[in-house]
């Protein structure tokens, strides 16, 4: 299976331990399995379901309802021009016009070299200086034209790498006390009691 | 102005977001006194207070706590899905003040003695979840999350969870959807609280993060402090976030309902007036949701009883200005499109009228326009909210479905010669 | 619920009665008051997503439009359905629906039973304002080889999605995206495999999904339709049968309450194809030469008179029976005992249960199993056995009505829904059956140590103390594996009955009418109604003239003394002993040794090929008449189609026989059978005819019947919408019976011999023990089996004849997955490719049974020895 590496496998179930009830950490491990593919593989919504005792479907069908989560794969840089009213007022469909000048591809597409995935937004919240631009989710207000050239050739060239993750890492901390799944605990599914073998999966897995 | 910060206090510190300076400047003491108070005491504290739920609905704090079944397991989640249009206060709390966040959060989950609370942060904030979960860490390590919290004997798990990217989680039942791990929709009604049936059908209490960032001052200083504040119901201060055409867009946190609307847009120290000092033409208050004001409305308080009063709402706190120059066609159709891309699609009139209404609206925009569409509009509006009145008659599960025609219809009665001219020159006359 | 509870309400300025917790528009549909509704299913939970059936409700804040579908009635609430702001908000929802919705009903399968287009032309808007563009999808895409899905049709109601997760268990489907682009899809390929997908597909409320079979077929106004009940299993599902042209074009599931809830599984309903099956016979052969009937039964009457005359009666034997009407077995069963001479019948084919555990044990229905607070459920995976039955045990565990205590050789489809599941070694159920019923202190605690059947004794303890919390039981009982004697089913009946008296049972057969089969007499020991043959022979021989004396031979008798050169006619009632007789080489063995086979059957199965004499039948929808499912429950049959070529109904054949053999059996139709049955057989004595006539559109009555009232079946259209286009009115109300009324049992009955009544076996088997080197096998039934039913059901998931064992077992032997190995049995020696499953228990090994043969591969039936409690096999590598 290519889903999780053995490190987010781990991660994985401690992620499962924090919650009552194992599904409710099906949000978390999407992204996890995000920041380590970039966008959500086939393979990953397999195990995810493995994990949380769900069928693939389930896990697709939850993680499609959400903008982040993208079944599809994506560019290194998500860049994100906000069009939502208070941004509007700023100028933010005249900006996104010039992303797609200056980035050759219509809102949506992403660049052939895989490097920028372009989106108009909803509001992200950065209204006091708009147009709110987000590069992975991260922030820049007020760039004009120049400014957006500038983000561009900064990121091409390899210069943000610090600040900006790749596509899919959302937070690069994650809750490090108080864990209590061990990594080998099994999630819980179902409340079942004794059983020589361990029931299989019905016929709702995938192969 | 005088007023007390209560929730801003830290923000003129670069390192407002550490534990060191959290407890440098007064951070959990609020809490280690709440711990030596009984849980009863506390809630007693925010009941006096009268503190008005931030989210929007603006429902007493104190009555929804006091509305939870009696259940050996409670949960408390705080909504931190901070999306709705020009709204951005929590966000900018929930980075620059995380420990308040927490220590509100953990302050009170003790108050209604919950199992286990969790911070719902909206997924976008990457930033903000870095921080939250930064301070959750910290804060565990500083005995303030866990067991046992400051020798008190009270325990209690804080979990932060990031969302993905759903505007309609910020709605509460459909926030502990998302929690449980599936799509976003709101439930039905009945039940109609989360404080009988929430999460994983225990009794739940879901509050704002703003809500829970003015814990630790009225803790400290006591209910009736905060109550003495505002006017009315509305109590306290209240972070209102300014955008659109003014000089000094931002979040104002300001004693509720003694400034007017006016104020805000024009007091050098907060909106500071409007660009090129342009007339006003249209505000929006509350959030998108919100029937539009026009100028004469300025000198309303920001008062939520009073605005609800004058047909519109305070809402997320949000207010955006439109000068002379903004098209309104455009800016109806904007949050129209808004509702559209964002409603969860369970209910037929919300899940296609969103999107029949957005069509329309660009088209007139467009230069495509025919009259009778204004009445076609007019009528989708009222067959997705009927009569289309403030306050909407909900006839769908949640209440995006009556949000959509407040732009859409208001616009038209408030500025129809503005729709006519598109349809009759065939496209818009500020491009 | 007291009556007390019950408050008044008005609906449009009526007073109704109402109780608490009921929902407006059940309310609604009590009072007669039609609301519409889309995404509304009596049998699904509430999501209030199309909100179509907004009422006006009186509340606090005065009258208001709120979804009826959801809230609940209150005392003294006015509810309003057809205000103008109803009508309004009606005509909008329409409006809005229709705006994204193609304008393809002429092409479309849904049209003309369209719950969209009825209820638009109903109440929705005259015309669309919508001039702009609409949304587009590719159509169709294929969710399965049988479901197809158009996403432009779909409405988002969330029924299929629904019935796939809350119903089913299988949310192999599920909304994907959001807003309006909101779609229902699988994941990847990963196909819409459900046993029970078909079900979307009636309960959609538009052409959104389609079954392939069915696609462009016919259009509604072309069909005719008859209630039916499903012979793919012995659930006995109400159905319509559907037909166009004199043929079988769809089958639809009825909201039979007591039964099927409106549900079918897809075997069912896509059962039809098997009627235009390549496989079917429709013209008497003799020796594979066709002839006429005349020829043909000239043939047989002539063995059986040469066979009385030299080799006697006890050398002529009647196999099968089970999937015959009710009276049709009854008629062979008087043919066999007044004509013949002989009790040699027996309607199973040594793949089922003791006679005396289905007829003779007290019985529970569905209703009543889902009812009990524990259901130990001893044998097969239900899913496998009695798909619906599945469904309705699921469900009263969701509810929270009863728990299951499984007990088991492998985990099954009931394995994550049961409360405690003990795996035990197979054929060992009655050691552990034993060990949960007996009294005595705690197993664990007694000092014995050992595992029972192979399961722990601390298991044993906690499976004990749910069976003595639990305040009733019912005991689900069938056979987990035809590699083990039915007598191990037997045995663990016997020791509920002996401990737990207060128990009752619900016994789980497959083929349709076995139940029936046997209360007809088709059984060595069994006359009509349930009687022993020492008990009832003479009481029929008053009615019949002879009856044959003593017990006769089972089928696995038959077979054996056919084998032994020793039958001289073997008559096959739609029955394949080749492939449903647990050891295939004894029953190929016998019907190659040189008796004459005489296959009276609908299609050429692996034995009629074997057989001397071929006559031809009818089959399902082509023939009337009752039908028996496992509770006794009696349920119509309906002719709707003529039979191809020459098939005849069975009992004619009988007729046929009994008049070339100089007897005369006194019918002439069908309904004469039915008479003679309710005359003479006391277990249907109270089928008076207004009953009898009125079966064909009711839920069945179980028997013996204690009354005859009559209660009324509820009809929803817009639930199954294709049974509503047909019928102008709703179905009939049916018959069911108020088991409170009128008993009349030992009243109006004239003196008759007692019914048979299970009884204890005091002789304990002696299973052999399991050695070091061998590995007990399973050989389960499967739903899409090798069954002439399923064979033309293309594209669903069939398993194929894999030897699957525990990794633990192949390491011992020095084998990897995939190797090809030698498998020995008291039956003989095969080779085959064997695969690593680590769900199966250790030291047994599992082949499906009656599945197609994998290349290569072993049968499980040719690894079953004759007569054996148990079958042990030893792999070894090649």
């Amino acid at each position: 299976m290519g889903g999780f590496t053995p490190d987010n496998l781990v991660k994985a179930k401690e992620i499962i331990g924090l919650y009552p009830k194992a599904r409710s950490a099906l949000i978390p491990l999407c992204h996890l399995a995000q920041s380590q593919d970039g966008w959500l593989t086939p393979e990953a919504i397999v195990e995810i379901a493995d994990l949380l005792d769900l069928a693939p479907a389930e896990v697709k069908g939850t993680a499609s309802f959400y903008d982040m989560l993208h079944t599809e794969p994506v560019g290194r840089y998500l860049v994100g021009v906000c069009t939502n009213i208070a941004c509007m007022l700023g100028g933010a469909y005249e900006l996104l016009e010039h992303c797609e000048d200056r980035l050759g591809i219509r809102c949506g597409q992403t660049t052939k070299d895989g490097k920028f995935t372009l989106e108009e937004t909803e509001c992200m919240a950065g209204c006091d200086g708009p147009p709110c631009v987000t590069v992975n989710y991260r922030y820049f207000l007020g760039l004009d034209n120049q400014g957006i050239d500038q983000l561009v050739d900064d990121l091409e060239a390899g210069r943000l790498d610090n600040e900006i993750p790749p596509h899919g890492t959302v937070y690069r901390n994650s809750r490090n006390v108080g864990l209590t799944a061990s990594p080998t605990q099994e999630p819980q599914a179902g409340g079942k009691s004794s059983q020589i073998a361990q029931p299989t999966p019905t016929k709702r897995g995938a192969k | 102005m005088s007023t007390p910060k209560m929730v801003t206090s830290r923000l003129g510190f670069e390192d407002s977001f550490t534990i060191d300076r959290y407890v440098k400047t007064g951070g959990y003491q609020a809490l280690r006194k709440a711990l030596k108070m009984t849980p009863e005491e506390v809630c007693a504290e925010v009941t006096t207070s009268n503190l008005l739920g931030r989210g929007g609905a603006g429902f007493e704090t104190g009555r929804k706590w006091s509305m939870l079944r009696a259940n050996p397991v409670r949960y408390l989640v705080v909504n931190g899905d901070e999306s709705e249009p020009a709204t951005f206060k929590d966000r900018m709390l929930i980075e620059r003040d995380p420990h308040q966040l927490v220590e509100g959060t953990l302050i009170s989950a003790y108050a209604i003695q919950a199992t286990q609370a969790f911070i719902f942060i909206r997924g976008e904030f990457a930033l903000g979840l870095e921080r939250v979960l930064g301070a959750v860490n910290e804060a565990y390590e500083y005995g303030a999350i866990g067991p046992d919290i400051f020798g008190s004997g009270f325990s209690v798990d804080l979990v932060v969870h990031p969302g993905a990217g759903a505007y309609i989680c910020g709605e509460e039942t459909a926030l502990l959807e998302s929690l449980e791990g599936k799509r976003g929709y709101p439930r039905i009604k009945p039940p109609f609280f989360p404080a009988v049936i929430g999460l994983y059908g225990e009794p739940t209490v879901v509050n704002n993060v703003e809500t829970m960032s003015n814990m630790p001052w009225i803790i400290s200083n006591g209910g009736a402090a905060f109550a003495a504040l505002g006017a009315g119901r509305s109590t306290g201060t209240r972070l209102f976030a300014l955008s659109g055409h003014v000089k000094q867009p931002g979040n104002y946190e300001i004693e509720m309902a003694k400034s007017t609307f006016r104020d805000l847009i024009y007091n050098p120290d907060l909106g500071g007036g409007v660009r090129r000092d342009n007339k006003v033409k249209a505000i929006i208050p509350g959030g998108a949701s919100a029937p539009w004001f026009g100028p004469d409305q300025l000198d309303l308080h920001l008062d939520q009883d009073e605005v609800a009063k004058a047909g519109s709402m305070l809402g997320s706190g949000s207010v955006v200005v439109m000068d002379e120059e903004t098209c309104m066609v455009r800016a109806a159709w904007r949050i129209a499109r808004f509702f559209h891309r964002e409603s969860c699609g369970q209910c037929t009139p919300c899940r296609e009228g969103s999107g029949w209404i957005d069509k329309i609206m660009r088209r007139i925009e467009d230069g495509y326009g025919r009259e009778e569409d204004l009445d076609l509009l007019m009528d989708a509006c009222d067959n997705i909210a009927p009569g289309v009145t403030w306050p909407p008659q909900q006839t769908t599960i949640c209440v995006l479905g009556p949000s959509i025609p407040s732009s859409v219809a208001w616009s038209i009665r408030m500025f129809r010669d503005e729709y006519l001219i598109h349809i009759k020159e065939g496209g818009c006359p500020f491009s | 619920m007291t009556d007390d509870d019950k408050f008044l309400i008005k609906i449009d300025g009526a007073d109704y009665e109402a109780s608490p917790g009921e929902l407006i528009i059940e309310a609604c549909d009590k009072a007669g008051v039609h609301v519409p509704r889309f995404c509304y299913h009596p049998r699904m939970k509430p999501v209030g997503m199309c909100r179509m059936c907004l009422v006006e409700v009186s509340g606090p804040r005065g009258m208001s439009l709120q979804p009826s579908c959801y809230m609940p009635v209150q005392p003294d609430m006015e509810i309003v359905t057809e205000s103008d702001k109803v009508k309004k908000a009606q005509d909008g929802v329409l409006e809005f629906l229709l705006i994204n919705h193609p304008l393809d009903c002429p092409v479309c399968d849904k049209g003309g039973e369209c719950p969209l287009q009825d209820q638009t032309l109903t109440y929705g808007p005259g015309e669309s304002r919508f001039v702009e563009a609409k949304r587009h999808w590719a159509k169709p895409i294929a969710l399965s080889e049988l479901i197809l899905l158009d996403r432009e049709r779909c409405i988002q109601c969330a029924r299929c999605t629904r019935f796939a997760e809350e119903v089913a268990g299988d949310p192999m489907i599920d909304f994907m995206a959001r807003g309006d682009s909101t779609e229902v899809n699988i994941f990847d390929d990963n196909k819409f495999t459900s046993y029970f997908s078909g079900n979307t597909v009636q309960i959609c409320p538009v052409g959104a999904l389609t079954a392939t079979p069915y696609r462009f077929a016919s259009r509604p106004w072309d069909l005719e339709q008859a209630e039916s009940t499903c012979v793919g299993c012995a659930t006995g599902c109400r159905m319509v049968i559907q037909s166009s042209q004199d043929k079988l074009i769809r089958y639809l599931g009825i909201d039979s309450d007591p039964v099927n809830q409106s549900w079918l599984c897809d075997k069912g309903r896509f059962g039809y194809l098997a009627n235009y099956a390549e496989s079917r016979v429709v013209t008497p052969q003799v020796d594979h030469q066709e002839v006429s009937w005349k020829v043909a039964v000239d043939h047989v009457a002539r063995a059986i008179k040469e066979a009385l005359a030299t080799t006697g009666p006890e050398s002529i034997g009647i196999i099968g029976g089970s999937r015959l009407p009710n009276e049709d077995a009854y008629a062979w069963s008087k043919l066999a005992r007044s004509v013949f001479g002989t009790n040699n019948v027996d309607a199973q084919l040594g793949d089922g249960l003791d006679p005396e555990v289905i007829v003779g044990l007290p019985k529970a229905t569905i209703d009543e199993t889902c009812a009990s607070p524990l259901v130990v459920l001893v044998g097969p995976d239900i899913k496998e056995e009695s798909p619906i039955l599945f469904l309705r045990l699921k469900g009263a565990i969701d509810r929270g009505t009863t728990r299951v205590l499984e007990i088991s050789p492998n985990p099954t489809s009931m394995t994550k829904y049961s409360a405690m599941s003990l795996f035990h070694r197979p054929g060992e159920a009655h050691l552990v059956v034993n060990s949960l019923v007996t009294p005595g202190p705690t197993k664990a605690g007694s000092g014995a140590g050992l595992p029972v059947g192979g399961v722990e004794l601390a298991d044993i303890d906690r499976a004990r103390a749910l069976i003595e919390d639990s305040p009733g039981v019912v005991f689900v009982l069938g056979r987990a594996s035809m590699a083990d004697s039915a007598q191990i089913v037997t045995q663990c009946a016997s020791k509920v009955r002996e401990n737990l008296p207060g128990a009752r049972f619900l016994t789980v057969v497959r083929r349709a009418n076995t139940h029936g089969a046997l209360d007809c007499g088709l059984s060595p020991n069994l006359l009509p109604g349930r009687m022993t043959i020492d008990d009832a022979r003479g009481y029929y021989e008053g009615h019949w003239g002879q009856v044959a004396q003593g017990p006769g031979m089972s089928t696995g008798e038959m077979l054996a003394r056919a084998a032994a050169g020793s039958m001289a006619v073997l008559i096959l009632l739609g029955a394949d002993p080749v492939s449903d007789f647990p050891s295939r080489s004894l029953a190929k063995k016998a019907l190659e040794s040189g008796a004459l086979v005489v296959s009276v059957t609908s299609h050429l199965d692996e034995s009629a090929k074997l057989a001397g004499v071929i006559l031809p039948t009818t089959t399902f929808g082509e023939k009337g008449g009752t039908t028996t499912n496992f509770e006794g429950r009696v349920s119509s049959l309906s002719r709707k189609v003529t039979g191809p070529g020459q098939a005849f109904d069975d009992w004619t054949v009988a007729v046929l026989l009994a008049k070339e053999l100089g007897g005369d059996l006194g019918f002439s139709s069908q309904q004469d059978i039915s008479e003679e049955m309710e005359r003479v057989v006391p277990l249907y004595s109270n089928l008076k005819p207004h009953i009898w006539t009125s079966l064909a559109q009711s839920d069945g009555v179980v028997i013996p019947l204690y009354g005859d009232r009559v209660v009324p079946r509820w009809f929803d259209p817009i639930a199954t919408p294709g049974i509503a286009s047909l019928v102008h009115h709703p179905l009939r109300p049916g018959t069911g019976v108020d088991k409170e009324s009128d008993p009349v049992r030992g009243e109006s009955l004239p003196q008759v011999p007692a019914r048979v009544e299970f009884s204890e076996v005091s002789r304990e088997l002696s299973i052999p023990t399991l050695d070091a080197y061998s590995l007990r096998l399973m050989a389960p039934k499967v739903l899409y089996d090798r069954g002439v039913l399923t064979e033309p059901l293309s594209g669903v998931e069939r398993p194929g004849s894999v030897l699957r064992v525990n990794h633990y077992d192949l390491d011992r032997i020095g084998a990897m997955s995939g190797d090809r190995v030698r498998v020995v049995s008291s039956a003989g020696a095969h080779e085959a490719q064997v695969e690593v499953d680590d769900s199966i228990s250790k030291g047994t090994a599992l082949v499906a049974f009656n599945v197609p043969r994998s290349e290569g591969q072993v049968l499980a039936g040719d690894l079953i020895g004759y007569g054996e409690l148990v079958t042990d096999v030893r792999l070894e590598a090649l």
